[in-house]
């Protein structure tokens, strides 16, 4: 009888993991960014300002959001952003990433200025639709800054604190959960007067 | 209206299918004929039901009704008619509604193939089959609902994923469910065995065929995802341990050591617990291998949308399925006599150490699977497993599986001299190290890796030859199951041998290429010609032109493609192969790199031996088709029920 039951047994302790790992979420990978200084850059803005790099941010704690209009994922967070920002809590800088990857534009005959400034074009047509919640976006066309940050999956959100150290970090769409449950404390918890 | 109707046959099913699991079972416990004989009209009902809500889902897609929530998020008007019916099941709710018209199909199947049964044991079987269905039911009304309808209608869908606008995807969900559902009628056959209390002879000839023509879509599935992989995802890769491939490898391993373990069953009335065993793990997995793939538990480049409430009724329905299957059998099984005795090498033996090699295999693939799951919620940090582990694992067991595979079908039942059968097999063992020795030379250069795999090809394929010779020259009918056994192997060992060969020899150049710029992979010279943009239905796309040459003269002009869809804004890669009897070649067009002159990145394979995975994997699917058809169960059959009533009467008596 024992030797039979034995399938039965390891099938419950199977079950026992399935059932923790469904409160898990595989996806929420530790970066070994957290923790460090946020990599530095100077990137031109998509509004065609100064170039802008994460030192002129020194004092406040900020988001950075990675994204671009041919991101779907991107398009689903957007909302929750706009929202976000009108709250006016903190900052949330934009890195518009490889915008024109796949596209026509994209292919090497045209210029550098040509590319930056269609990509312009078409990020502002989106943020003019859909809301703007970035106080500036940043275009990184090649990617290289998102190599530097370990960007892997559009949309990434990094909350960076007054000293220009990452805290959190966050690969695919924010959601409501997450804003509410472990974003707003933290900023909370960061942005205390010293 | 149309989607409303398809709902309300759907929630007619799951109550017809629930009629389907209590009546004819409870009739089997009262010995009530009138409650069995139920079970078949309700089983034809089930299934007209289901067809009726799957016609009523796919004209919903046809008609481009976007105010169906489901249908906005896979279509557009844009989308060729042939990819609007695939759509259907594109998402998760509409793939569960083709599971479940499956499984209804195949209950069907057994109700109308099933006339040689006695009432009581097709009572069972379909009572089982409609106890699934309830789940799976459950599971879409409560959870996924394909049927919901969205407001404000949006003027235009959302387009199916243009890595799923692909003839080989159109047909590669259908047969890898027929496979996986399939595995349910075995399962159910093996409830009923055990529900009964006898584990007979007559119980594993029923399964085989059902089996067999399970494990032959299964193949068929698994084989086809690899080649959509390896033409589609455009990095040359045909298999990548991904957890959603190994959720559908981890059934066809089990399904394997099942074929062969069911035959030992029916021709010696051995193995009849573990037998049993495979049965229910095979559905167990086929569950499971959905479990993982919807829950969002494992990361996976085939993961659906995951939803936690989707998940946890995936777990119970699986804690229910597979909980209440292992009590029954650890309550059922110590019951079970022992079959005949058997010697330590007998035909027996081999296969034993079949199953129990292809067991371990499966563990291995599912701890491998699940490892990043278990160390998670043992809170012991974050991994992924990789392919270098599941090489390293399944590679030094599938030798000794495809060792004994030839003596398997050679040596006797009940007791056979281990030198008898060797001695037979001299010649086969003998060419097969020859050639082991010999062609890795020819072919370039020479590795242990390549000279085992080149051995273990030779020797089943060889093995197989020799015995189909030997039968010829014998006098007789040569059944079905003879031949698709011979067939199937035979397709495993030119599995083995193209494995062996992309393996050892192929070429992979990742290069720039500016206009005119060549490359060569001997003997073969790629050269870029041409690039322009092309327009498609719903893509618009960047085309290469790249001839390839041999010689200095150009055998082929490949077509490479970068295309882009309209809806979503997403890239996809087109590979151009060039198929040769043994060799691809595979170019495929990367992004535009930056620089003075246009130029791109370009990746160009030589991959020698290819169109042998996809022959061999044929060969297997055709030989499970014709064991399946072979006359004899189906003669059989009639004389084994009037044997198993006739017993069933003196019993009772």
């Amino acid at each position: 009888m024992k030797k039979f039951l034995l399938p039965l047994v390891l099938f419950a302790v199977l079950v026992v993991f399935l059932g923790v790992g469904l409160k898990r979420d595989p996806r929420e990978i530790p970066s070994p960014l957290v923790g460090k200084p946020a990599p530095v850059f100077s990137l031109p803005t998509l509004n065609g300002d100064k170039p802008f790099s994460p030192v002129d941010m020194k004092g406040q704690v900020w988001i950075f959001n990675v994204w671009a209009t041919w991101c779907v994922a991107c398009r689903e967070e957007h909302p929750l952003l706009v929202q976000f920002a009108k709250s006016q809590r903190i900052p949330i800088v934009g890195l518009s990433y490889k915008e024109l990857q796949g596209s026509d534009a994209s292919n090497a005959q045209s210029s550098e200025a040509d590319k930056l400034q269609l990509a312009r074009e078409r990020s502002l047509k989106f943020l003019q639709k859909a809301g703007d919640p970035y106080k500036l976006s940043v275009m990184d066309l090649d990617g290289s800054v998102g190599i530097n940050y370990g960007v892997y999956g559009v949309p990434e959100t990094y909350l960076i604190d007054k000293e220009g150290i990452i805290r959190y970090k966050r690969v695919g769409p924010v959601t409501p959960e997450i804003l509410i449950e472990t974003i707003l404390p933290l900023i909370q918890q960061l942005d205390k007067p010293a | 209206m149309i989607p409303e109707l398809g709902q309300f046959a759907l929630v007619l099913s799951a109550v017809i299918a629930l009629f389907l699991g209590a009546v004819p079972l409870a009739g089997t416990l009262r010995h009530n004929v009138v409650w069995q004989s139920l079970a078949r009209p309700a089983a034809l009902l089930q299934f007209v039901l289901v067809s009726f809500a799957f016609a009523c889902l796919a004209s919903s897609f046809l008609s481009n009704d976007f105010s169906v929530k489901y249908v906005a998020e896979h279509s557009n008007t844009l989308l060729p008619t042939a990819y609007q019916f695939a759509a259907v099941w594109g998402g998760h709710e509409g793939s569960l509604l083709l599971w479940v018209l499956m499984l209804s199909g195949w209950t069907a199947a057994v109700a109308i193939f099933s006339a040689s049964l006695p009432l009581a044991m097709v009572a069972r079987v379909l009572g089982v089959l409609g106890l699934v269905s309830v789940g799976f039911l459950m599971f879409i009304l409560t959870t996924s609902n394909p049927f919901d309808r969205l407001f404000p209608m949006p003027a235009d869908g959302r387009d199916l994923n243009p890595l799923l606008q692909d003839p080989g995807l159109v047909i590669h969900p259908p047969m890898l469910y027929m496979g996986y559902v399939g595995m349910s009628v075995t399962f159910a056959f093996a409830i009923a065995a055990l529900l009964s209390g006898r584990l007979d002879a007559a119980w594993a000839r029923w399964s085989r065929p059902w089996t067999v023509i399970a494990w032959a879509f299964l193949t068929f599935g698994i084989g086809l995802g690899s080649w959509w992989a390896y033409y589609e995802l455009g990095w040359g890769g045909w298999w990548f341990w991904d957890p959603v491939e190994n959720a559908s490898l981890m059934p066809w391993l089990v399904g394997t050591a099942l074929i062969h373990s069911l035959m030992v069953t029916e021709k010696r009335g051995s193995f009849k617990a573990w037998t049993v065993l495979l049965a229910i793990a095979a559905f167990s997995l086929s569950l499971l291998g959905t479990f993982l793939v919807r829950s969002g538990v494992l990361t996976s480049v085939h993961a659906f949308a995951s939803d936690p409430s989707r998940g946890i009724f995936i777990l119970i329905f699986l804690a229910v399925v597979v909980g209440a299957s292992l009590t029954l059998f650890a309550w059922r099984a110590p019951a079970v006599t022992l079959g005949g005795t058997m010697g330590l090498v007998s035909r027996e033996s081999f296969l034993l150490l079949n199953s129990v090699l292809l067991v371990v295999a499966t563990g291995a693939v599912l701890l491998g699977t699940l490892y990043p799951l278990i160390i998670d919620a043992l809170n012991m940090g974050k991994l992924s497993v990789g392919p270098p582990y599941f090489n390293l694992v399944f590679a030094p067991l599938m030798v000794p599986l495809l060792f004994v595979l030839v003596p398997g079908t050679v040596a006797h039942w009940r007791e056979a001299r281990m030198s008898e059968v060797f001695w037979r097999l001299r010649f086969v063992g003998g060419a097969a190290l020859l050639l082991a020795l010999v062609l890795p030379f020819v072919l370039g250069s020479w590795s242990a890796g390549t000279m085992l795999g080149v051995f273990l090809g030779m020797w089943v394929g060889l093995g197989s030859l020799q015995h189909v010779v030997e039968r010829l020259s014998k006098p007789g009918r040569i059944g079905g199951s003879f031949w698709g056994m011979h067939l199937a192997h035979f397709g495993m060992a030119v599995l083995v041998l193209g494995i062996t060969g992309v393996k050892s020899y192929e070429v992979e150049r990742d290069v720039r290429m500016a206009m005119g710029d060549t490359v060569t992979i001997a003997p073969y010279t790629f050269r870029l010609v041409g690039m322009e943009d092309v327009m498609g239905p719903n893509y618009k796309a960047l085309q290469a032109k790249v001839e390839v040459l041999k010689n200095d003269q150009v055998i082929e002009i490949l077509y490479p493609q970068k295309r882009r869809y309209f809806s979503t804004a997403m890239a996809m890669t087109e590979a151009a192969i060039d198929t040769g009897p043994l060799r691809d070649l595979y170019v495929s067009l990367g992004d535009p790199v930056a620089g003075d002159t246009p130029s791109w990145s370009m990746r160009v394979y030589y991959k020698p031996f290819v169109p042998w995975l996809w022959a061999g994997v044929l060969f297997m699917v055709f030989g499970g088709v014709l064991a399946a058809l072979d006359r004899r169960y189906r003669r059989n059959t009639n004389q084994q029920s009037v044997r198993t009533a006739s017993e069933a009467l003196s019993g009772s008596a």
